[in-house]
């Protein structure tokens, strides 16, 4: 009994210490801006996301470097979703309401997106989402630092049907909804532009899928047509290695019938013996392999953090400029109120890695520059083609009947999905 | 381009009459040299047609490494040439004498870039450049180009190279290519007749561009009728090809979960401990080859292609070892609680894959394939891919060993007398502790093994074995549980079977309808395929 006592007071004590111990802690996070940080260090999409939170604390530390934002420094909070859907939605609340960040960089698929939306909206609080998805969406809260689908399907499309007189198409893709959405919007603009119902051959396989003989066999087999043909891949990153092993084991080479990719990049290539896949391609908006000052600087404090074989690649990018963005919006608002900071985001400017100026756009998506790069026995792509301009991001796609109407304007109409034909705005989505 | 091929095979003609006159090497030198202004691919495409103007075969070997980015130009001087080697000090060598030329430092060099539409344009000038070549492979290969890209204007040219042929082989594979060209010419009805049935005797899937695009647009209604019937046989021979090619892919697919539900076949099937780290096994195997590939890698470069072989052993006992940790630490006091085994396995799972992770870190690992894993060959119209083909090799390999340990060793006999009447076994003197252990770790280390082949065709990452997991049970229990053939049989049935599904329903819904299958079979055979009779089902 005595020895009970004993120990309780001992806790007490030592609960006392640790208690005065947190106070000057205490203050000092008073004089921090939080930023939250919402990707999957565990699971399957571990591989993909822990790249993203080690980018974000290199940026966060960096801009510290430089004295933080509004005097204050950022201190990055970091939670593991697990890549668990319904667990991104708790650990989006625990971040905003327990941690009260005021941004939150995250997610990754979109259903991830989709699963911590309605939390953004009811508490109010700001997301950065940085990877290309499948447009069809505008929520106040989010902005979409990736590409939409008219920042890189469609231009990708044109370019084989320009540059490589492509008339046939395979639309190959995991199933779920980035791919079957990109898909169906290829498929009204392949029509669109006079492409037969025959010519086109859409595959949807399962994640993480491994035994591609058939698919490919007959893909080989819809190739022997008599017209160059092509496969558009919105494939899943693990599922990539696998289907590029087997083209290059069944004799497919580039030039006969190119591959080009939404989702590999060059994370993606490095766990892969690139030696058979040269010349096949990939659409993004940003590539390690582009040559400018700033992205050296980018790439060299990568390496210099993490170590010499590290590749950057495109959705880092867009977190680099996310994060930026953030930046300037709040020195502009003076302020990190979300409401303050929503209005002050569109119209922002910050250099992107490639050499231009990003905008942030009054439908929360940006512009960005549209690159096509051949696939080199290095791991690392060339670009052979880069649109001219950068492209405006659109968040409801022109090809598709229900969404051609829609446009998100949430400056003057305050509206993510404002009808034109109708004049009304449909609500929050 | 068109026009400048008809012009290299004018010139090659002149070449061929005048006799062995080479075109001046100084100006084919000059030439090459202009690649190192050639920034923009605009620029590199008018070298190239520059020099197939000049129409020198000495040229080929400089295009080939310009087609494999291995053409580089020195910042320095603006030399040209080619390289061999990826090290630090990459050595250099003269783009036409193929001479070494000295070594240089790889930031020294910028590359002269290349994209897919100059590689075609590339070939197309080889295989003008080399019609006449000395190797018959060489040649050979010029005639399957000019075959896959048709172009009429080449049609005399190829006329003047079948009249000089003396290979029979390559002279049949320059008049398929004349034969394709006919095809797209505006020659008269008899001559693309005659195409027609040289394209329908050599056959196979090549052939079918051609001959659709001609049944589809051809002027004369023989001509068109003549193609459909060609058409239509070859594609006869093909569909049969095809039912071939299923049976082979199920096949295929069938050892890889053979490979897959082997170790599980013996842990589940034997001992009935229900493992949901099995998979974790087999990821353990495919790290041990990363690591073996790696330290070979770096130590003896040399030994890369039988990487493989020392990873079997290794990966037998690292898988094995752990497995026998597993079976002490935590297994053993769950025997008979399977709700209980079934949560601890998984968590070790869990556990497993995140030390992994930390380790490793969370992309995939870069497993290479040993040269005599590559690549693939044919069989009639059956393309036979060679890792595929060693996997079933292996696989069935495993199986026999496996089956020859259980029914002519002494510890099959024990481990078969354990399974059977543990306490008739112990009153013997056998002690049985230790030989569930030994399975155990024996269904480990095979599982192991199983990860060497798969690190050959799927991702090494942390989440490699998860992939294998429902499959492998899927397997055992259709099979028949405790019954090693069952789990040949039942891995070979549900990969032929899913193959012969996935081109009607599509890779999901033929994922689907095998599970709902193997439901209903189990509803009407419990004990799946094979299974054990007599008093062992009881105990």
């Amino acid at each position: 009994m005595k020895s009970i006592r004993k120990t309780l007071t001992g806790i007490a004590a030592s609960a006392a210490i640790a208690a005065t111990a947190l106070i000057p802690g205490a203050q000092a996070q008073e004089d921090t801006i939080k930023v939250g940080i919402l990707h999957s260090l565990s699971g399957t999409m571990a591989i993909s996301e822990t790249t993203l939170k080690d980018v974000m604390e290199m940026l966060i530390d960096e801009q510290n470097k430089k004295g933080g934002v509004l005097g204050k420094k950022l201190e990055a909070v970091v939670v593991d979703p697990a890549s668990d859907w319904p667990l991104f939605a708790e650990k989006a609340r625990e971040l905003i309401t327990g941690d009260g960040v005021d941004v939150v960089f995250g997610c990754w698929t979109s259903v991830s997106r989709k699963s911590v939306l309605p939390v953004f909206e009811e508490l109010n609080s700001i997301l950065f989402y940085p990877v290309q998805y499948e447009g069809e969406e505008s929520q106040r809260n989010v902005f979409y630092t990736g590409a939409a689908p008219n920042q890189q399907a469609i231009p990708a499309v044109d370019y084989l049907m320009e540059e490589e007189e492509v008339e046939r198409w395979v639309l190959a893709g995991t199933d779920y909804v980035y791919p079957r959405t990109t898909n169906k919007i290829l498929e009204a603009y392949l029509k669109d532009k006079g492409v037969a119902e025959e010519d086109i051959m859409i595959n949807y396989t399962p994640f993480g899928h491994s035994d591609w003989q058939t698919i490919v066999a007959d893909i080989k087999a819809f190739g022997s047509a008599g017209k160059k043909t092509a496969v558009v891949s919105t494939i899943n990153g693990d599922a990539n290695v696998p289907f590029y092993k087997e083209l290059g084991n069944q004799g497919i080479e580039a030039s006969d019938i190119p591959v080009v990719a939404f989702s590999v990049g060059e994370e993606e290539l490095a766990g892969l013996d690139t030696g058979p896949l040269v010349g096949h391609l990939a659409a993004w908006n940003y590539f390690q392999s582009v040559e400018n000052e700033a992205n050296a600087e980018f790439i060299a404090s990568w390496k210099a953090r993490m170590s010499e074989d590290r590749v950057t690649n495109d959705p880092m990018e867009a977190h680099y400029i996310g994060f930026n963005m953030w930046v300037k919006a709040v020195e502009k608002a003076g302020t990190t109120d979300a409401d303050a900071v929503i209005d002050a985001l569109p119209g922002i400017e910050t250099p992107n890695l490639t050499g231009g100026i990003s905008t942030m756009l009054p439908n929360h998506h940006i512009t960005k520059p549209v690159l096509i790069g051949e696939i080199q026995d290095d791991g690392q792509f060339e670009v052979v083609s880069e649109t001219d301009d950068l492209v405006p991001g659109d968040a409801w796609s022109d090809f598709l009947p229900e969404s051609k109407p829609l446009k998100s304007d949430w400056v003057d109409l305050k509206c993510g999905n404002y009808n034109t034909e109708t004049e009304a705005c449909l609500g929050s989505s | 381009m068109r026009l400048i091929l008809a012009l290299t095979g004018l010139l090659a003609l002149l070449l061929a009459v005048t006799g062995p006159v080479r075109a001046d090497e100084a100006e084919l030198r000059a030439v090459i040299a202009k690649f190192a202004e050639a920034k923009k691919f605009k620029q590199t495409e008018a070298v190239i047609d520059e020099i197939a103007a000049v129409g020198d075969p000495a040229a080929a070997p400089a295009l080939d490494a310009l087609s494999e980015g291995l053409l580089m130009v020195r910042e320095s001087d603006g030399g040209v040439f080619v390289i061999r080697g990826q090290d630090e000090a990459v050595e250099l060598f003269d783009p036409l004498t193929m001479e070494p030329a000295g070594t240089a430092a790889e930031n020294e060099l910028r590359k002269v870039k290349v994209k897919n539409s100059l590689r075609r344009l590339i070939a197309d000038v080889v295989s003008g450049l080399t019609l006449r070549a000395k190797d018959p492979a060489v040649r050979r290969q010029a005639a399957e180009t000019m075959f896959s890209r048709p172009d009429p204007d080449i049609i005399e040219t190829l006329d003047g190279v079948i009249a000089e042929e003396t290979d029979a082989g390559v002279k049949a594979a320059f008049e398929q290519a004349r034969a394709a060209a006919v095809l797209e010419s505006d020659l008269p009805e008899s001559d693309k007749l005659e195409a027609i049935a040289i394209l329908r005797e050599r056959g196979g899937r090549d052939v079918l561009p051609v001959l659709t695009a001609v049944s589809r647009s051809a002027e004369s209604e023989t001509v068109a009728a003549a193609a459909t019937t060609a058409v239509a046989a070859v594609e006869k021979s093909l569909s049969f090809w095809a039912a071939g090619q299923n049976i082979w892919y199920g096949i295929s697919l069938g050892s890889v979960l053979l490979l897959a539900a082997i170790g599980l076949a013996i842990t589940f099937g034997v001992m009935g401990v229900i493992n949901m780290a099995h998979g974790e096994m087999v990821m353990l195997g495919a790290y041990t080859t990363f690591v073996v590939q790696e330290f070979i890698r770096n130590s003896a470069p040399g030994m890369f292609d039988y990487s493989l072989a020392i990873a079997l052993p290794l990966a037998f006992l690292v898988s094995g070892a752990v497995g026998l940790v597993m079976e002490r630490g935590i297994i053993r006091f769950l025997y008979g609680r399977p709700l209980e085994t079934l949560l601890a396995t998984w968590g070790v799972s869990l556990v497993l894959q995140q030390a992994v992770r930390s380790i490793f870190g969370p992309t995939n690992r870069e497993v290479g394939n040993p040269s005599w894993m590559s690549g693939s060959f044919e069989v009639g119209e059956l393309l036979i891919t060679t890792n595929r083909l060693w996997i079933v090799v292996f696989s069935l390999v495993v199986f026999a060993i496996l089956l020859l340990v259980l029914k002519r060793t002494r510890f099959g006999l024990q481990m078969r007398a354990v399974t059977q009447n543990r306490p008739m076994a112990s009153s013997m003197g056998i002690a049985t502790p230790w030989v569930d252990a030994f399975t155990f770790a024996l269904g480990s280390g095979i599982a192991g093994i199983a990860g060497v082949a798969l690190s050959q065709i799927d991702n090494v990452s942390p989440n490699l074995g998860q992939g294998y997991i429902i499959d492998s049970f899927m397997v055992v229990v259709f099979g028949g549980v405790g019954n090693l053939w069952g789990t040949l049989v039942g891995a070979m049935t549900l990969g032929v079977a899913n193959k012969f599904l996935e081109p009607y329903a599509g890779a999901v819904l033929a994922k689907i309808f095998i599970l709902v299958l193997i439901i209903l079979f189990i509803q009407k055979r419990p004990r799946g395929l094979f299974a054990l009779k007599g008093r062992s089902v009881e105990t």
